[in-house]
C-alpha cells in the first residue's frame, strides 16, 4: 500500500511538471485573429427587450453585420459610442449589439443618454455566449458578411481609423 | 568597466560556493567536533562579495551606465533618483541577483547563529543551501546576467515601466524575497535534519527564528504589494485573488502552518515528519511561484520580458528540488505513533494546520487549474473571485472560532474550564453585530457570521491579554487579535462601501443620491519625468455636510510612453475617499468613478500589526536561545 502511495505522489509531481514544461511553449497571449476568414456558426443571442432569440437566419438578412460587444459599465465603450452611431446610419451595415455581463436598468440609462445605434439589441448576461464569439475584453466588434463570414475584428474601443476601414469595406458592395 | 567588475564578482562567487561546499564536505569527514574556521571566513566573504556585486549593479543604475543590457532596458537618465535605484531590483536580472544575496546572508548568518547544534547537522544546511546558491548563481551567469553589455552604447534608457515607479513598489520586493527567499534556509535545514538525523525539538529550535523572520517578512511584502495595488491601479480594490498575488500567499500559508507545527514540535516532540514536509513544501512553493511568474506562463506586471529559455532553467531546478525532497523524505520516513489527545492544544494546532492547507489546496487549485486546462484541453478559462471567495469565506468563519479556542487549551489534555466565559464572548459578540445593524445596515447572513467570528477572536483575544499568565503569550495574542481586526475591517469595509460611477465635464455639476460632485478646474502639471492632467473635484455630502476636494491625475509618461490614472485618495481615521478620474477620447467629459471605503486604513494597520506580533515573537525567541 505504502508503495503505491509513493509511486502515486512522484506520478503527481512528474504530471504537474510536465503540464508547467508543456505551457512554457504555449502562446501565452490569447489571439483571436485566426478567427478572421471564418464563418460564424451557431448564433443564438436573446433579445434585450423581447424574448426573441436571434440566430445565424437574421444576419444573413443583411449585407453587413457589426457585432459589438458592450456594457454601460465599460468606460471605454462610451468613447466607441459617437463612432458607433454614425455607423448606425450606413445603408449596407446593420450593428448588433450584445450587452455584456449588465444591468439591464444601467444599460437602458446608457442608451438614453448616448443614443441607441443598435438595429439588433441582445444580451449575454452572464458572458457566456460572447466566449463563443472569441471575445476576451470589452469593447470588441466583429465585422461580419451575408455569408456570415468574419471580415474584421476589432479589439478595443473602434476609432477613427477603424470607423472609415470599416466605412471603406462596407462600400465594397 | 561595471559590466567587467560585476561578472568578476559573480565568478567569484561561484567559486566561493564550491569552495565552501568543498571544504565543509571536509570537515564532515573530520573527527574535529568542531567546524574549520576558514568556513566560517570563506562565507562571511562571500556573504561581502554578493553585497558589493549587488552594489556595482546599484551604482550602474545611479550613474546610468546604459553600457549595461539592464540597465539600458529599465533605467533612463531623466528619472528621479529614487526610482534609479529601486529600479535595481524592479527587473528579472537585478532580482535575481537579490535572491542569492538573501541565500547568501541566511546561508551565513544561519551558519553563525546555531552554534549550538550539531555539526553535521549545520555543515549538511551549509552544503545544501551553497547548492541552492550555486543554482541561482550559474542561472544568472548564463540565462540571466544582469551585467551583460550592449555595443554600442546606447544615448540613453528605454525607462521603468511607469506603474512601478512607487515608493511602495521600491520596497514591495526587497521585503516578500527576505520572506519567501528565506525560506530556503529551513528547505536547506530541512533536508540537512533527514541525511543528519538531527531531528525533534532541537531542529524545531534551529528554524523557528527563520521561519518568524520569513513569515514577518513575507506578510509585510504581501500587504505593500496590497497597498501598492489600492493606490496605483485605480481600481479601489487591494485583493484581486491574481494568479500573481496568489502565488505570494501560497507559501504564506505553508509558513503559517510551519509555524504552528514547530510549537508541537518544540513542545511535545511529536509531527517531526509533518515538519519536515512544510519545510520543503514552502521553499517548493516560492520557486513555482517564481516559475509560474517570470516564465510568462501567468501574465502581470510581474512577468518581465517573456523568454522560454528562463522558464525551462527554473523548472529543471524545481524538479530536482521536488525530486530530492520526495528522495530523502521517502528513505527516512519512519511512521512515528503520534498519540495527540484530541481535546489538547495539540490537536488544535493540528486544526490551524488544516485549515492552512484547506486554504492553500483551495488557491493551489484555483491558480493552476487554468493552466493544466489550458495545456491539456486547449482550454482558457479563468478562476477568479466568486470562486475564492464561495470556498474560502465560510470557511474562514469556522477558522476564527478555533483561533480564539485553540489558544486557551492546554498541552497534553485540555478541559474547557471557561465554557461560560466562551459562551459570554459569543454572546457580547452577536451582540455587537446586532447592533452594528441597528445603527447603520443590514448585510447577508455570511456577513453576519463573518462579523461575529470575527468580534468573537477579537474579544477573546483582548481578554487573554488582560491574564495573569499570559504574559509570555503576548506576540501570540497580538497576531491573533489582529487577525481578527483584518477580517473584521474587511467585513465592514466590503459591506459599507459606496461606489459612483458617472461621466463629468469641466464646470458641471452632478447630485446622485446623498453626493454631489462638481469639477471645479483643470491643470496641466509639468514634472520631471511626466505631464499631469490634474482635475480639482469638489464632493458634498449631503447627509454628513463634509465637503471635500480630490485632486485626480491622469499622468503622461515619456519614457516609456503610458497613460496611468492616478487615484486622488482622502484618508481617515474612519474611511477613504476614493476618486479616479480618466479622460474619455474626443470628448470633453471625464469619466469619474468615486468610491467611500470605510475604515480602510484599519485593514494595513492590522496587516501591521500581524507582523508586529511577528517581531515581538522572533525578539522572545532570540532571547530565549
Amino acid at each position: 500500500m505504502q508503495k503505491i502511495i509513493r509511486y502515486s505522489i512522484v506520478l503527481l509531481f512528474i504530471f504537474i511538471l510536465l503540464v508547467f514544461y508543456n505551457s512554457l511553449n504555449r502562446e501565452t497571449n490569447y489571439s483571436t485573429d485566426h478567427l478572421i476568414g471564418n464563418k460564424l456558426a451557431n448564433v443564438n443571442l436573446k433579445g434585450f427587450n423581447d424574448k426573441k432569440v436571434y440566430t445565424s437566419e437574421d444576419l444573413r438578412e443583411n449585407n453587413y453585420t457589426l457585432i459589438n460587444f458592450w456594457a454601460s459599465w465599460c468606460a471605454p465603450c462610451r468613447v466607441e459610442h459617437p463612432h458607433l452611431m454614425q455607423l448606425s446610419k450606413e445603408k449596407n451595415l446593420k450593428i448588433l449589439g450584445v450587452n455584456f455581463k449588465d444591468k439591464k436598468i444601467n444599460a437602458l440609462k446608457f442608451l438614453n443618454d448616448l443614443g441607441n445605434p443598435y438595429y439588433y439589441l441582445t444580451t449575454d448576461s452572464n458572458g457566456k455566449q460572447s466566449v463563443t464569439f472569441g471575445i476576451y475584453g470589452i469593447p470588441e466588434s466583429i465585422l461580419i458578411n451575408s455569408e456570415l463570414i468574419v471580415i474584421k475584428k476589432f479589439i478595443g474601443p473602434l476609432n477613427e481609423q477603424d470607423l472609415n476601414d470599416i466605412k471603406e469595406t462596407i462600400k465594397s458592395l | 568597466m561595471l559590466s567587467n567588475t560585476g561578472n568578476f564578482l559573480l565568478f567569484i562567487n561561484t567559486f566561493l560556493s564550491i569552495l565552501i561546499i568543498f571544504n565543509s564536505y571536509k570537515c564532515l569527514k573530520s573527527k574535529n567536533n568542531l567546524i574549520f574556521k576558514n568556513i566560517y571566513q570563506i562565507s562571511l566573504l562571500q556573504s561581502t562579495l554578493v553585497l558589493i556585486c549587488f552594489f556595482t549593479l546599484i551604482a550602474a543604475f545611479i550613474v546610468s551606465d546604459f553600457s549595461l543590457i539592464t540597465v539600458y532596458q529599465n533605467s533612463h537618465s531623466l528619472k528621479p533618483l529614487f526610482y534609479k535605484i529601486s529600479g535595481t531590483w524592479g527587473n528579472h536580472e537585478g532580482s535575481l541577483l537579490l535572491w542569492v544575496i538573501i541565500l547568501t546572508i541566511f546561508s551565513f548568518l544561519f551558519l553563525i547563529f546555531n552554534k549550538n547544534h550539531s555539526k553535521n547537522y549545520r555543515l549538511h544546511t551549509l552544503i545544501i543551501q551553497n547548492l541552492l546558491i550555486l543554482g541561482f548563481l550559474i542561472f544568472i551567469i548564463f540565462n540571466s546576467n544582469p551585467f551583460s553589455s550592449i555595443s554600442p552604447i546606447p544615448k540613453d534608457g528605454l525607462g521603468l515601466n511607469p506603474i512601478l515607479q512607487d515608493p511602495a513598489l521600491a520596497i514591495h520586493p526587497p521585503l516578500l524575497y527576505v520572506g519567501f527567499v528565506g525560506s530556503s534556509i529551513y528547505f536547506s535545514a530541512a533536508m540537512a535534519s533527514m541525511i543528519s538525523n538531527y531531528s525533534g525539538k532541537f531542529f524545531a529550535q534551529s528554524i523557528k527564528g527563520w521561519v518568524l523572520i520569513s513569515w514577518t517578512f513575507q506578510t509585510l511584502g504581501i500587504l505593500v504589494g496590497s497597498i501598492w495595488a489600492y493606490y496605483e491601479l485605480g481600481w479601489g480594490g487591494f485583493w484581486f485573488w491574481d494568479p500573481v498575488e496568489n502565488a505570494s500567499l501560497l507559501p504564506w500559508f505553508a509558513m503559517t502552518a510551519l509555524l504552528h507545527s514547530l510549537l508541537v514540535l518544540e513542545k511535545r516532540n511529536t509531527l517531526y515528519f509533518w515538519t519536515i514536509i512544510l519545510c520543503l513544501l514552502t521553499f517548493t512553493l516560492s520557486v513555482t511561484g517564481t516559475f509560474l511568474v517570470r516564465s510568462g506562463v501567468l501574465n502581470s506586471v510581474h512577468t518581465f520580458a517573456n523568454d522560454p529559455s528562463r522558464g525551462i532553467y527554473i523548472l529543471i531546478f524545481l524538479s530536482l528540488m521536488i525530486f530530492a525532497s520526495i528522495y530523502f523524505l521517502f528513505n527516512k520516513y519512519k511512521p512515528t505513533n503520534d498519540l495527540i489527545n484530541s481535546n489538547s492544544k495539540e490537536t488544535f494546532v493540528l486544526i490551524n494546520n488544516w485549515f492552512m492547507m484547506f486554504y492553500l489546496i483551495t488557491v493551489l487549485l484555483g491558480t493552476l487549474y487554468p493552466i493544466f486546462t489550458d495545456a491539456i484541453t486547449n482550454n482558457k478559462i479563468s478562476v477568479g473571485p466568486p470562486f475564492y471567495n464561495s470556498v474560502i469565506i465560510p470557511v474562514v468563519i469556522a477558522f476564527l472560532f478555533f483561533m480564539a479556542i485553540g489558544p486557551q487549551a492546554k498541552w497534553i489534555k485540555n478541559r474547557f474550564s471557561n465554557l461560560k466565559t466562551i459562551l459570554l464572548i459569543l454572546g457580547g459578540a452577536i451582540l455587537i453585530n446586532f447592533a452594528i445593524i441597528y445603527f447603520f445596515k443590514s448585510y447577508s447572513l455570511i456577513s453576519n457570521l463573518i462579523l461575529i467570528s470575527s468580534l468573537f477572536l477579537i474579544m477573546s483575544s483582548i481578554l487573554d491579554f488582560f491574564k495573569k499568565k499570559s504574559r509570555f503569550g503576548i506576540p501570540r495574542i497580538i497576531s491573533h487579535l489582529s487577525f481578527g481586526l483584518l477580517i473584521l475591517f474587511i467585513g465592514l469595509n466590503h459591506n459599507f462601501s459606496v461606489e459612483k460611477d458617472f461621466n463629468l465635464r469641466l464646470g458641471e455639476v452632478k447630485k446622485i443620491d446623498d453626493y454631489e460632485f462638481a469639477l471645479l478646474d483643470l491643470k496641466l502639471n509639468q514634472e520631471t519625468n511626466y505631464k499631469a492632467v490634474v482635475g480639482k473635484l469638489e464632493v458634498n455630502n449631503s447627509n454628513t455636510m463634509e465637503k471635500r476636494i480630490l485632486y485626480p491625475e491622469i499622468r503622461i509618461y515619456d519614457n516609456p510612453q503610458t497613460l496611468t490614472y492616478e487615484a486622488s485618495i482622502q484618508t481617515n481615521f474612519l474611511g477613504d475617499h476614493y476618486l479616479t478620474m480618466s479622460n474619455i477620447d474626443r470628448s470633453e467629459y471625464y469619466n469619474i468613478k468615486f468610491q467611500h471605503k470605510p475604515l480602510m486604513i484599519w485593514i494595513w494597520i492590522s496587516v501591521l500589526l500581524l507582523s508586529f506580533g511577528g517581531f515581538l515573537s522572533l525578539f522572545k525567541n532570540a532571547k530565549n536561545n
